[in-house]
């Protein structure tokens, strides 16, 4: 048999190499770059940009550790100069595959004066890289950049510094470009310029920064104003693209370590379900079999090979007792629960005007419930890790976008000091928040840590379907009161949401493994819900939000965590249909309604958010080229009807507006969304074309939400459980057109300097309200309750007699 | 367990498993290919998509005793240290975003243009329709096939080339 249970090469090359001494092992750093790029990478690819993929995977060495923070008050933490000009930045942020990479690069490379094609990024791994926290929030632009941007500007000032030194010239008659400092105005003559290289090549700067946390670590020197970026603002490649489309990236699913083996976990077959039994010979003769190693609730079988695991994972026979009472309703009961449900927490209403006075007044009401069902992250791949407990550590190779709280969670779950712990953080399937909360790390780490040998886990689809976080359910009420003119005087947001014991980032004691093994936090998370993200001047307006809970709240599969701008689609799913609904009752053209909404008399233009909502929503209609009518369009004869829906809204500070338009067809209720137009201002754009993709694929994400996406379960167990129950976006499903338009600057042209914001998250906002309206547009008939798969669509039309 | 012969990306390797396991763990845990990947186990989204004789097969749900046939992985579509015109193009496109379903995007795109070198947007719908992608990044992977089909075609000698009057 042929046996290839080695580590990934680079990262073996690593390991042979690594010393144990901070001083030594960043020396050894420094030079070990350029073996790991050799060894990983591609033959095929051969641009610098290539290189970090294999860089970033293969830069971990396995020393026996401890594994001490890196420290952000040090220069050297963030920024290695290599002798031969190049450059490796170590930043503690994790790409979810939006090229948040690509754009630090560019920001420290323009800041620090070197070419982008001569740095490479190192990501997300505890020990190398200091603690951003990794990704999440859509804050990497927005907040995270900065500290990298004045770690670089610090590391150019400090080498001009040098270079003034080493030439005998003040620093304010040198000048810089792509590592070279030279002497202004003084040509050809060699002994006039040094280089970054030659000055500190390998070499540590030994530069302490200030700050009193890693978002304000700053040097003394200033950050370039934004017109004298040189790369910012322009699309070159993401690096991390060539190695994931020719097979030679390395991910965490890929990582084989010398004694390694598999487990699958026996997850139980029933929510809330007891433990009564494991016949463990109903496996043990099994080709392979290593162990059934359990506590409590939590069950995993272990195997030499994969295949093995899988087998004996089905195979394993184990008894449960169910619990007594149903852990909830049937999904097709929940909106009913949720609405009879007693909250266990309010929010005090944000209150404008006097929204009673006004709706007693309003000569026309309006009322309607929206339901959003809990929805899945349901990456493309199940959770996974490998952990190796080699030397009385504990390493996690993994792709948890919160590596560091992910160490902190596994220490303390293993009550293992933190400095024996660390995680590599490799490319791994997104799941836009699954992994924040990421469940395999604390199981792989336990098991090797009883075992004694690495460990690899992976859930199963089954598994990662039913039992991924999921993002809550809401059931919105809303209320408009219009005047004879049909302007809004009253309206009444009332947002109800399945979110108590929300699901933290790898806590110890509420991660899935820890849940199952009987812990219980004595005050689970009180949940949250949202408010509508609009800058709509509305005289008389109240907005409220309750949270509501499940019977069963531990171990259960429908546990709630962060997906992609959290609550964030589904209240804007409620509030913008609304809108919509309201400028329908006022015969009104929909963007008129809602532009009219924004100009109206406001001193409110928090953070030029009135003002960029305005610049957003005339450039969606522009580029649409929308003509100004109510909906519904009239309808036509044939199978196939046609509609328009607009909706907007900010996440942060980032403002977006996006048009529809829809295909339905009346004889089967399906739903094509044709063409998508997006107006996006996130502020200052590091990578447009990055930024395009990003935008283009949040959309489809939240059209995949609005047509596809809903959990579904009876009283005892969720029963969608792969990719036909819980079925998502198709290439056929895939609009004939997408176009974005980058508002950004607009309507503040004088701004250069307006900073970046998120946009990782922002354009799923508005997306599910848009499909609605552009449905109602093309039928004449609202729909309230998503997801808007054929059959609800077909049964809605028919109930219209569409 | 049994001794299995497989034949891929032109090179012969012989395994000794139990002769319904899946190709899927063969090539990743045996042979240290890491194009397939394991998406659901099930054939449904095609994360593990392998080509054999021409077919883009899922190789998560294939026995390896059922492979007759020379085996083609995302390693193995490129020639002569060039990348493949769709590799090319996945790049050109900037397709992917995280990037783990790509492979199946890939190599399903590749026996589709092996076999209709100058897909209709329609047939592409239809021939990548089962190969899912949770980033959502369609809409390139779409625009890198008419890409790479393209460049393929302005690759082919001028005689192989159709008249059109």
């Amino acid at each position: 048999m042929t046996s290839f249970t080695s580590i990934p090469k680079h990262i073996e090359e690593t390991l042979e190499n690594c010393t144990v001494t901070p001083r030594r092992t960043f020396l050894k750093r420094a030079g070990l770059l350029a073996v790991s790029f050799g060894a990983g990478i591609s033959p095929l690819v051969r641009s610098a940009e290539a290189q970090t993929p294999a860089a970033s995977n293969g830069a971990t060495p396995q020393t026996a550790g401890p594994y001490v923070d890196p420290d952000f008050r040090q220069l050297d933490s963030w920024i290695v100069v290599h002798q031969d000009n190049t450059a490796t930045f170590y930043v503690g942020k994790t790409d979810c595959g939006q090229g948040t990479g690509t754009s630090f690069r560019q920001l420290m490379a323009d800041e620090m004066d070197i070419a982008f094609e001569k740095t490479t990024c190192i990501m997300g791994s505890t020990d190398i890289t200091v603690d951003q926290g990794g990704s999440g929030g859509s804050t990497a632009m927005e907040r995270d950049a900065w500290p990298m941007r004045r770690a670089a500007a610090e590391a150019r000032r400090v080498l001009l510094e040098m270079g003034s030194a080493r030439l005998g010239v003040p620093v304010d008659q040198l000048t810089v470009t792509d590592c070279v400092i030279a002497v202004k105005d003084v040509k050809g003559d060699p002994s006039k310029r040094v280089t970054y290289g030659q000055l500190i090549g390998g070499k540590r700067f030994n530069v302490t920064l200030t700050g009193a946390n890693v978002n304000a670590a700053t040097g003394v020197a200033k950050l370039k104003p934004v017109q004298d970026l040189k790369t910012v603002g322009q699309s070159p490649q993401r690096y991390d693209i060539p190695a994931k489309v020719d097979g030679s990236l390395k991910w965490a699913v890929d990582v084989k370590l010398p004694g390694m083996v598999h487990a699958r976990n026996v997850k139980p077959p029933f929510a809330g379900a007891k433990l009564t039994g494991i016949d463990e010979s109903s496996v043990s003769g099994m080709p392979g079999f290593i162990k059934v190693l359990s506590k409590g609730n939590y069950v995993a079988v272990v195997c030499e090979r994969e295949e093995q695991a899988i087998n004996a994972s089905r195979k394993l026979k184990t008894t449960w007792e169910k619990p007594t009472t149903a852990p909830f309703p049937a999904s097709e009961d929940l909106f009913n629960y949720i609405r009879g449900a007693e909250p266990t927490s309010t929010t005090r209403p944000m209150i404008v005007g006097n929204p009673d006075a006004a709706f007693a007044g309003a000569p026309k009401l309006i009322e309607a419930d929206y339901e959003i069902p809990f929805q899945g992250h349901t990456a493309i791949s199940g959770a996974h890790a490998m952990a190796d407990p080699s030397n009385g550590q504990m390493t996690v190779y993994s792709n948890d976008m919160k590596s560091y709280g992910m160490r902190r969670g596994v220490a303390e779950f293993l009550g293992m000091p933190r400095e024996k712990v660390r995680v590599v953080w490799m490319e791994g399937p997104q799941g836009f928040g699954r992994t924040a909360a990421d469940d395999a790390g604390c199981e792989a780490a336990w098991l090797a840590h009883e075992l004694g040998r690495p460990v690899r886990i992976q859930w199963m689809r089954d598994e990662e379907t039913a039992w991924d976080t999921k993002a809550p359910a809401f059931a919105v009420k809303m209320r408009g009161g219009l005047d004879a003119n049909g302007n809004i005087v009253a309206y009444d947001y009332n947002a109800r949401t399945l979110d108590y014991n929300h699901v933290g980032y790898n806590e110890p004691d509420t991660v899935l493994i820890a849940q199952l093994m009987g812990s219980r936090r004595a005050n689970p998370d009180r949940g949250s819900s949202a408010t509508p993200s609009e800058m709509y001047a509305i005289p008389n307006r109240r907005m409220a939000t309750e949270v509501v809970r499940l019977p069963l709240i531990w171990e259960t599969p429908l546990r709630t965590g962060n997906l992609r701008d959290p609550n964030g689609p589904q209240s804007t799913f409620a509030s913008e249909s609304f809108i919509d609904e309201l400028a329908a009752a006022a015969k009104a053209d929909p963007y008129e309604f809602r532009l009219k909404l924004l100009t109206a008399e406001s001193k409110d233009d928090a953070a030029f958010r009135r003002a960029r909502s305005i610049a957003c929503l005339q450039a969606v209609a522009k580029a649409y080229g929308w003509d100004s009518r109510p909906s519904p369009n009239p309808r036509s004869a044939g199978n196939i009807l046609t509609g328009r829906g607009i909706a907007y809204g900010f996440r942060g500070s980032t403002v977006v507006a996006e048009i529809a338009d829809v295909e339905v067809n009346r004889r089967t209720g399906h739903v094509w969304a044709k063409r998508l137009v997006c107006a996006h201002d996130c502020g200052l754009v590091v990578n447009p074309q990055s930024l395009r993709h990003a935008v283009e694929c949040g959309m489809l994400h939240s059209l995949s939400r609005a047509i596809h996406e809903e959990v579904r379960f009876d009283t005892e167990k969720v029963t969608s459980v792969d990719w036909n129950s819980h079925p998502t976006l198709t290439h056929a499903d895939t609009p004939a057109s997408i176009e974005v338009v980058l508002v950004n600057g607009d309507p503040n042209p004088n701004r250069p300097d307006l900073p970046p914001y998120g946009a990782g998250e922002a354009s799923c906002k508005p997306m599910l309200a848009a499909i609605a309206n552009a449905i109602y547009d093309a039928t004449g008939v609202r729909l309230r309750r998503l997801p808007f798969r054929d059959v609800r669509v077909l049964a809605a039309l028919n109930a219209a007699r569409v | 367990m049994s001794n299995t012969t497989l034949k891929v990306n032109g090179s012969t390797h012989s395994v000794d498993v139990d002769p319904s396991t899946p190709l899927l763990y063969i090539l990743r845990n045996d042979l240290g290919l890491q194009g397939p990947r394991f998406g659901c186990g099930l054939g449904q989204c095609g994360a593990c998509t392998v080509i054999v004789n021409g077919q883009a097969v899922r190789s998560c749900i294939t026995p390896v005793s059922s492979v007759k046939g020379e085996i083609t992985t995302l390693e193995g579509i490129s020639a002569q240290g060039r990348l493949h015109p769709l590799q090319q193009a996945w790049i050109d496109e900037q397709v992917p975003q995280c990037g783990f379903c790509q492979n199946g995007q890939i190599m399903t795109a590749k026996a589709l243009l092996d076999k209709n070198p100058t897909p209709t947007d329609a047939q592409i719908r239809e021939g990548m329709n089962r190969t899912l992608c949770r980033c959502m990044t369609y809409y390139r992977i779409q625009a890198a096939i008419k890409r790479a089909a393209n460049t393929i075609a302005d690759a082919r000698p001028a005689a192989e080339k159709e008249v059109v009057a």
